[in-house]
């Protein structure tokens, strides 16, 4: 029981840091960013060969090698999700939405098979493993890597949340999601603001992705596609917009995944979380914490 | 020179001209009202100061400078703001929320905590509801918000657009006191109304825009008198 949950969890941590970004984006422009999953298989590459270099530079202790690593990606996917709205999304933002998410499928696929080729089309093998250790939790057994993770996106959550919540920038963020014409008129750079959603919700992506490849050791070009589904299935769950939902939504999935793995076997985990999606989308659009109806495309 | 200046402006949304060789000025210190009817382009003008349209020939300066190339929020930095008509509450922050972000470009938290104290001073209704969501207040104190959420700034020239649309006679003579005592303590205020009797009361001069075009102009209490004025705008015989 509590091996499931621990389980659920650690998966639904991956599902919440890259939801996250998701749910700002569409928060602040209302774009479904559907490239969002590519920036979390970038984020594993990106750590892929910043570790590579590291380690062969400099003998660091594997664990502040990984936290110098993610935070180097961090900044790096940041960094590209920034480029990535200034050159594709800012030029089109006030075109007709399907513009903009053909665009964000295009860019999608760009990243993916711009991977493949410098990467191959095979999985690379991440050089550093989060070491398979375990602890005994209450009769369960439980591996030092799912803990890390849960940990690791817990503090990223918490960070994120009281800078939104307490932040001048913060402020000016959720402004621009109610009103970006008022938002203007308090003074408020208005793309700048938008490059910082973009910055720190690829930042997460990224993070997700170098912890993906320390913990489960393979990474492939086309790992950010069911993660980016699953992300969006997550931030519709909690509600897309609202932040608290899209980390509710994660862990929920997570959670509901592995109770359904549990129960059934692991070729229906997919097929729970899409039911789900279908079933909220019918239902309750707006998602467990979405009070108002927003449009919907 | 005035302090802030239109020369022979105009602005086109495509190809249908909303403002035509408008002149017009303000002086420090100064209330300048904008009367006309629905659709004259009092918004516009108000809009084409604070940066969200671009004149398509004419001359924007303020204090000399050309700014009608400048951004909303660039204006903003320059101490132009503007109150938007419909107030444009941020309706799910609270009301300190809200008049912490018109306090955006301001760095000094002890800055912002003094203008906080003179907003809550001038209106103390605000204070009341400083921790209630702006979206929950009524539509006066959702006037006066607005209001006080440009304070925060200490802008130099306070746009006012439409302030006592939808307001109780009473509560459009609050608002107005509010803008006469704001103008009192030194702030300049150009204010766009509809309701032409409220804002001739505290004005020092007014511009009329009929279709585009200024039509008339003088001190607020010759024009009050104005029959023209009178006819047209304060429903007089």
């Amino acid at each position: 029981m509590i091996q499931v949950i621990v389980n659920g969890l650690s998966v639904g941590a991956f599902y919440a840091l890259v939801a996250l970004g998701y749910s700002m984006v569409y928060g602040i422009i209302k774009l479904l960013n559907f490239a969002h999953g590519d920036i979390y298989m970038l984020g594993a590459y990106v750590g892929f060969v910043v570790l590579g270099a590291l380690t062969s530079w400099l003998s660091l202790p594997t664990a502040l090698g990984l936290v110098l690593v993610t935070l180097v990606t961090m900044a790096l996917t940041g960094g590209a999700g920034v480029l990535m709205e200034r050159v594709a999304y800012r030029p089109i933002r006030h075109a007709p939405r399907l513009s903009l998410l053909i665009t964000a499928v295009g860019l999608s696929f760009a990243l993916e098979y711009g991977v493949r080729q410098i990467f191959g089309p095979k999985p690379s093998h991440f050089p550093v493993q989060i070491d398979a250790g375990s602890v005994n939790l209450f009769g369960a057994t439980i591996t030092t890597a799912r803990i890390i993770v849960i940990l690791v996106a817990g503090v990223l959550m918490v960070v994120l949340s009281l800078f939104v919540a307490k932040t001048r920038q913060g402020r000016a963020m959720r402004a621009i999601a109610l009103d970006a014409k008022a938002a203007r008129l308090m003074g408020i750079d208005v793309d700048r603001t938008i490059s910082l959603v973009f910055f720190i919700g690829s930042a997460l992506a990224g993070a997700a992705g170098v912890l993906a490849g320390a913990v489960y050791g393979t990474i492939d070009f086309l790992m950010g596609f069911i993660i980016g589904i699953k992300a969006f299935t997550a931030a519709v769950i909690g509600g897309i917009g609202n932040l608290y939902g899209a980390m509710l939504g994660g862990v929920a999935l997570g959670l509901l995944e592995s109770f359904g793995v549990a129960w059934l076997g692991g070729q229906w985990r997919d097929v729970f979380s899409f039911l789900c999606l279908i079933l909220f989308l019918t239902f309750r659009p707006t998602g467990i914490l979405g009070g108002r109806v927003v449009e919907r495309m | 020179m005035s302090w802030l200046e239109l020369d022979a402006v105009d602005v086109h949304y495509g190809r249908v001209q909303a403002l035509r060789q408008v002149s017009l000025g303000v002086e420090e210190g100064e209330i300048v009202a904008l009367l006309g009817n629905n659709g004259a382009g009092k918004s516009t003008t108000l809009n084409l100061i604070s940066g969200f349209v671009r004149p398509s020939a004419g001359a924007l300066t303020w204090q000399g400078q050309d700014v009608s190339r400048l951004k909303p929020h660039q204006l903003v930095a320059q101490g132009i703001v503007h109150v938007p008509e419909g107030r444009r509450i941020f309706s799910t922050m609270t009301v300190q929320e809200n008049l912490l972000l018109g306090g955006y470009l301001v760095r000094d938290p002890a800055v912002i905590k003094r203008r906080l104290d003179q907003v809550y001073d001038l209106m103390p209704r605000l204070q009341e509801r400083r921790g209630q969501e702006g979206g929950t207040l009524s539509g006066g104190e959702q006037q006066m918000l607005a209001i006080g959420r440009a304070l925060i700034s200490a802008p130099r020239l306070l746009l006012l657009d439409e302030p006592s649309m939808g307001l109780a006679p009473l509560l459009v003579a609050q608002v107005m006191r509010i803008i006469a005592a704001v103008n009192q303590s030194g702030m300049t205020v150009f204010v766009v109304e509809q309701n032409a009797k409220a804002a001739l009361q505290i004005a020092h001069r007014a511009y009329v825009l009929d279709t585009g075009s200024v039509s008339l102009c003088g001190p607020a209490a010759d024009l009050a008198q104005d029959p023209r004025v009178v006819e047209a705008y304060l429903g007089g015989a």
